[in-house]
């Protein structure tokens, strides 16, 4: 029961940072879950992302895996209820106010202000998912070769995930 | 069909007169598009709302998205809950909340129990390496695509990559970066607001 309190408490606080959505505190989680709680390991917690990349739906199902791994089916309800909960409620709160704050200058300031820190967040977040992944120089290709196809062309990213499973099998020997 | 004003006629819409969908339609038509996108569900929610659905106008849906976008947390959940809220209350937030994450949810649980039965084998191992490379690289190229689509770039963007050596060279926790960078953009950004408004 304590286990599933502590990752509650612990998802539940990152949620408040998380401008940009569950991929910008990717590595925040990393931290908490590996460094601070040592509830997996580095080659888990990156074959758990793979995982939630790979799989359909909103972005935030990472937390659930990260749950369910660590906990069962009570902790991945657990984390994502503590990811999705907070700003929901906010949510709630703000709706009926929303269209007057449309006005207010503090809205504005902190829409411009945040975004650019959310993209940090959001690049730095795969620069560190690809450095867990320890690749070498083929795998940083792939890194790069991927970014490339994914700006310039319009190609569902479906194809490139299954571009690097058969690169990982590949790599097997 | 003429889009209305953005800013106060958010009600009466140009649409014809539309029906208020219930709890239980929103649990069903959220559902519907919960597992339907790779690498994000927005555009899908979007065209369920707007074009399948038309439960709100492309303004309202703006708006709504604006005030999702504004908070912190899983964006779609939001909007989601948002969207429940505006129809029917509290029970229309946690209807339709339900019904987008009740499937990939259960996909999830799935993929996590084969996952602990075949996580060990070498082949699956080294097939997800090279997806978590390929995930990297779409999450970086989603970063880059944030960055072109900054506002007044040239002042915001050395933030972004202040936070991005804060976090990926010094390690620096990242709600020191979060919380702490906040504090001095949106000084900034309210600082330059106040001047504009002033001229």
């Amino acid at each position: 029961m304590s286990l599933l309190i502590d990752l509650f408490i612990s998802f539940f606080l990152v949620a408040f940072v998380s401008f940009g959505g569950a991929t910008a505190v990717i590595p925040e989680i990393y931290r908490i879950v590996v460094t601070e709680h040592a509830w997996m390991t580095a080659q888990t917690f990156t074959e758990l992302f793979a995982i939630a990349q790979a799989a359909p739906g909103p972005n935030v199902l990472i937390v659930t895996l990260i749950g369910q791994y660590v906990a069962g089916w009570p902790g991945a309800l657990a984390t994502t209820l503590a990811m999705c909960l907070p700003m929901s409620m906010l949510v709630g709160i703000l709706f009926k106010h929303w269209d007057r704050l449309q006005h207010w200058r503090g809205r504005a300031a902190i829409q411009l202000g945040v975004a650019p820190l959310a993209v940090g967040l959001v690049l730095a977040s795969g620069v560190l998912i690809a450095r867990s992944a320890t690749p070498g120089w083929s795998g940083i290709v792939l890194v790069i070769v991927t970014v490339w196809f994914s700006l310039r062309t319009q190609l569902h990213p479906l194809w490139l995930i299954l571009l690097g499973a058969l690169f990982g099998l590949m790599e097997l020997d | 069909m003429p889009a209305p004003p953005i800013s106060d006629s958010v009600t009466e819409s140009a649409a014809p007169a539309r029906i208020a969908p219930g709890p239980a339609v929103l649990f069903r038509g959220f559902a519907r598009v919960g597992l339907s996108g790779f690498g994000g569900v927005l555009p899908w929610v979007r065209r369920l709302l707007v074009d399948t659905e038309r439960w709100l106008t492309a303004e309202e849906f703006n708006v709504l998205l604006g005030l999702c976008q504004f908070l912190p947390g899983p964006n779609v959940i939001n909007l989601a809950v948002a969207v429940g809220v505006r129809f029917c209350g509290w029970r229309g937030a946690v209807a339709a909340a339900l019904g987008l994450m009740f499937g990939p949810f259960l996909v999830a649980l799935l993929l996590g129990l084969l996952y602990a039965r075949y996580g060990e084998i070498p082949a699956v191992q080294s097939l997800l390496y090279g997806v978590t490379l390929v995930g990297a690289g779409l999450i970086i190229a989603t970063g880059l695509r944030m960055a072109l689509n900054l506002k007044q770039r040239a002042v915001y963007l050395p933030f972004t990559l202040a936070a991005f050596v804060a976090l990926v060279l010094l390690h620096w926790p990242l709600p020191v970066v979060m919380i702490g960078g906040a504090v001095l953009t949106v000084s900034l950004s309210w600082w330059r607001l106040s001047r504009e408004a002033r001229r």
